[in-house]
Formats: structure tokens, sequence, C-alpha cells
């Protein structure tokens, strides 16, 4: 793999230069390489991992399974592409087996969310049928584990 | 910059005795002359000063993988609690079977040709007191793992040591050790790869080593425990080889590659009289492994490979990182294909290994192991271990850089 790639999937907080050193680049190259990544559409963009338990605005999270009219055409792809852009839609997934499309949506208030799948979600011609889960509390998120105490530092500085 | 009493009494290699008391007229003549280890002397020093990175470690920065500790939990909710037998867990042994015949392509009988130790350590120590007649000569390599020398002196064993160099990469010369041998000697330690200086031995030098061992009618003691820590090549363990299974005691554990350090677990293989020797110092010293350590390490050899890959892969990278800012600033320092310890050459510094790891310290808080911790030829180096985040080992490659490139390097 990619090794500037391969370096902010271990997921320490390096800068460019940082990398740069480890990578044996120097700051444009490593520039460079982030724009080849985006560029190849392998890198999508840059966000910090909040925790979801967080008391953000947004937060209120919701998984929802979709099942769908597959078309002529492109099967499922018209309107997955199409719910996919609504902006309460922050990830959305063709799966396999019970349902079609498990989407998650993300709202200010468990009302807002309602209403995007009330009104937006459900009246889409094609959309068959919804099944809302609301998330009430989070313990792992992109890999990192929440409201979980440190790892003590038990290690000496110095041994054999 | 002038020297803090701390500093010269390390470098004058001075022990701070407290209490020089009649009482040490109760000591063993042979423990009293036992030297402290060097690395205890520096570990005084590091640890009362703050905001030191460290590369003075001797273990792995990851926490041993969650599912390796989730099994000792379990062991512990199940009430496991008990002794052992003595050899350790049955299905502890058999699992040490069924990985080093996977690994290592020699097959041990998990009822009477392996015991489970508490740590290389142990197993190295019960070998030596199993083997060894007082005078006896045990030949080992230099640079090594601090404990060889004293383990074979606590047996009452004489040392012979076998220099290796930085020009030949820290591997074991067979010409040099065919020079060591004198009548006498009966066994051999060997660490590949070593700790501290990541040498490794490739097949014609182990093969001439093994013949060299039949031979001379030689007992190799064979010191497993960086062998999943190589980065190029396949680690050959000379117990593989021709003749050598009946003439090899092989000592393995899951402390490195499984960063199980504090779980203390150690094995080792080999023909059944000489387990069963061990086995008895072992029963009347140790009785057994702590059985929790033992169902974590059984974990681990069943179903840790994954995590092995994933950590080894990350030693690699910074491997190479470190190497690469080493030879930048003007420490020769080779690449070393295994362990996670870097030896690069202070000699240019003008400074010995032991005013550069002291001056290192007091001016950049950057922590290095002076290379004479590991035997009077590892003068002139200093080991520096990359078991450590990113962001840590690029800022103390930084200092390290600053540090040597300072006028006045020479401080002392």
């Amino acid at each position: 793999m990619n090794q500037v790639l391969q370096l902010l999937l271990d997921g320490e907080k390096l800068t460019p230069e940082q990398i740069g050193k480890v990578a044996g680049l120097s700051r444009g190259e490593v520039e460079k390489e982030f724009r080849a990544l985006e560029e190849r559409g392998i890198l999508l963009g840059w966000r910090p991992v909040i925790s979801p338990n967080a008391e953000l605005e947004n937060t209120v999270r919701a998984v929802i399974e979709v099942k769908i009219t597959p078309e002529r055409e492109g099967g499922f792809n018209r309107l997955a592409e199409r719910i996919a852009r609504f902006d309460e839609v922050e990830s959305c997934h063709l799966m396999s087996g019970g349902y079609d499309l498990l989407v998650f949506a993300r709202g200010r208030n468990l009302h807002q969310v309602a209403s995007f799948v009330s009104e937006k979600l459900s009246t889409l011609e094609g959309v068959l049928s919804t099944a809302t889960h609301f998330l009430l509390r989070s313990y792992k998120e992109q890999g990192y584990l929440l409201d979980v105490t440190g790892l003590e530092k038990t290690r000496p500085d110095v041994s054999p | 910059m002038k020297l803090l009493d701390e500093d010269s009494r390390f470098l004058e290699g001075d022990v701070k005795e407290t209490m020089k008391s009649d009482s040490q007229r109760f000591l063993a003549g042979h423990v009293r002359d036992l030297p402290k280890s060097g690395i205890r002397d520096f570990f005084e020093l590091v640890s009362q000063m703050t905001d030191v990175i460290s590369l003075g470690v001797g273990e792995p920065d990851f926490v041993t993988p969650w599912h390796i500790r989730e099994a000792a939990i379990y062991a512990l909710e199940k009430g496991k609690t008990s002794y052992t037998s003595n050899y350790g867990l049955l299905k502890l042994r058999r699992a040490v079977s069924r990985y080093v015949t996977g690994q290592f392509g020699v097959d041990y009988n998990p009822d009477h040709e392996i015991l489970i130790t508490v740590g290389v350590s142990e197993a190295l120590d019960t070998a030596l007191r199993a083997i060894i007649n007082p005078g006896d000569k045990v030949m080992y390599h230099e640079p090594c793992y601090v404990s060889y020398n004293p383990s074979i002196a606590l047996a009452f064993g004489e040392a012979v040591p076998v220099e290796t160099s930085a020009a030949d990469q820290f591997a074991l010369d067979p010409a040099k050790l065919e020079a060591a041998w004198t009548p006498g000697c009966k066994a051999l330690i060997l660490n590949f790869p070593t700790n501290p200086t990541g040498g490794t031995l490739d097949r014609p030098r182990l093969e001439r080593i093994a013949r060299f061992a039949v031979e001379k009618d030689l007992l190799v003691l064979s010191d497993e425990i960086y062998a999943e820590l190589t980065f190029e090549g396949t680690h050959g363990a000379i117990a593989s080889l021709p003749g050598m299974r009946e003439r090899t005691i092989f000592l393995h554990g899951v402390s490195k590659a499984f960063a199980m350090t504090g779980f203390r677990i150690g094995f080792a293989c080999g023909p059944a009289p000489l387990i069963e020797a061990m086995m008895k110092i072992h029963q009347y010293s140790m009785l057994c492994a702590p059985i929790l350590s033992q169902e974590a390490a059984w974990e681990a050899l069943e179903r840790g490979g994954d995590s092995v890959a994933r950590m080894r892969d990350q030693y690699r990278r910074r491997r190479d990182f470190v190497v690469r800012r080493f030879n930048e600033m003007g420490l020769p320092c080779h690449t070393p294909r295994g362990t996670f310890y870097t030896f690069p050459s202070i000699a240019a510094t003008g400074m010995g290994e032991k005013e550069f790891a002291v001056n290192l310290l007091r001016e950049e808080r950057v922590a290095v192991v002076p290379g004479t911790a590991f035997g009077p030829c590892g003068a002139g180096f200093v080991r520096a271990c990359f078991a450590t985040g990113y962001d840590q080992l690029t800022e103390a490659m930084d200092r390290v850089e600053r540090f040597v490139a300072k006028p006045s390097v020479c401080h002392v």
C-alpha cells in the first residue's frame, strides 16, 4: 500500500512534515501525494472522528433499512444515488439479505430524522418500505473505543 | 556541560552502595561478584527525569491484542486459578507443538518434549543449570541479551563470548566461533534475530555453525524469541537442520511477537531427557507458570497470527524510518533484518557510548542504551528501540540529530 496512505490509516496524528520524514519525502511531495489520492477518488476528505456520544448539534443518528424496487436499467443504482444525495444521509450501502439499502442518517433531533424518513425517503417512487432504528449509545466509532478508561502506562523507560 | 553526580557515578560504573554492611558476609561469593546490569543504572538515571522520549525499552509498545487479554479474563471468570502440570497445561503444550511444527518445521511431542516456563529467561536459566557441571564452558555471541553471561556464571559455568561486528551486520561469523572454541566447551547459545543488534543468520552460516556443533559435540540453546519479527527472508531455526534436533534446546515464548512481555510465558522444546531434567529444576523452583498466562498464551498461539503480522508490518516501517534517519545524521547504522532494535555506531561523535547516552539524555531528553550494557564489544554503539509511535520517533530523531550536530559534541 502507498506509504503515505498507510500512515494516515494507522491513525496517528501526524503533520505533513512528520509524514514526510517517516516516508522519506519532502513536504511538497507529501502534499502532492495527498492530491493524487484525492484525484483518484481514494481519499474522499478530511474530517475528525467525533465521539457519537458527544453532545454536539446534529447528533441524533439513525440506521434505516430500505427496501426498493430495482429497475430494468441500472438495478438499484439510480435510486440509491438519489437517496444518498440527501444531506441527512451520512452513508448509504447496498446490502445482501433481507433489505436492499442500509442508510445512516443524522439529524438535529428525532423529529428531523422522522420527517426525513416519512416525507422524503418513504415517498420516493420505488421505495417499498423503511425500518428506522435510532442509535442510543455508541461503544466504538471508526476503530476508536468510547468511554473506556484509558490504558495505564506500565512499560518502564529502560529495560533489557 | 558539567556533569551531575549521578552522571559521574554512572560513567565510572560505580555502583550506588547504600548499606555496605556486615550482612554482605552472608552472600555467596559468586553472587556478590556478579555485576549489576548496566541497564539498571541507566534506568535509575532516566527515572529521575521528565519529558524523556525513551528509545531504551526492550519490549513492544503495543498492548497485548484484545482477543488474548479477553481469553485471560475469561479464564479468570471461569475460576482457573489453580496450579497446572509442572510441564504446563497439556492443551498449551499441544498448541506449542503445532505452532513450532508450523512455523519452524521441527516436531516435538507435547507429552514429554515441551516445558512451559516463566518467560524464556527462566527457560534459559533452567537449561543452563540442567547441563552445566562447574567449569563447563558455554559459548555465545556478543553483544547479546544481558542475562547470558550472568546466567552462565550463576550455573558455575565459564562464559566464552564470541564477538560479532557491524561490518558483519552483527551475524555470528562461523570462523570466529571456531577460533574461540577450546576443549571443555559444552554448549552454544544462539539468539537470532539478536537483542540488541538486530543481527540475523543466513542459511549458509546457520548450516556451518550446525556442522561445527556436531563436530565438537556442542549442545545448542537457541533463543528464538524474536523469530517472528524477521522482516526480510524467512527465519531458519537451527533445530530444523539435519542432526540438530537431538542436540538443540529450542527456547521460545510469546513475549515479543505477541506483545505479551508481562504474561511471562516461555517454552523449551527438546529431547525428552533434557526437558525432563529441566522440568525437575522448574518443578522445585517455579512449580508451574501462572495458569492465566498459560491460557492467554494458548489463545495467542492458536489465533494470534494476524495480530503478529500487523505488528510486524508496523515495526518494519518504523525500522526503515529510524535507520534512514540515523544514517542521514552521520551515525552509521546497519538495517536490522529482525527485532525492534537499531544499533547505530556513535564513534563519529568522539564520545564513548556511555557519555553519548548520558549527554543525549541530559541535553535532549532522549534515552538510548549504551552498547556496552550488552557486552564489551558493544563499545562505540548504542541501542535504540523503535517500538514507539511515529510522533515520538520523529521527535526523538530530530533531537538526536540536533545533538550530534552541535559543534562541541564532545562534552566530557
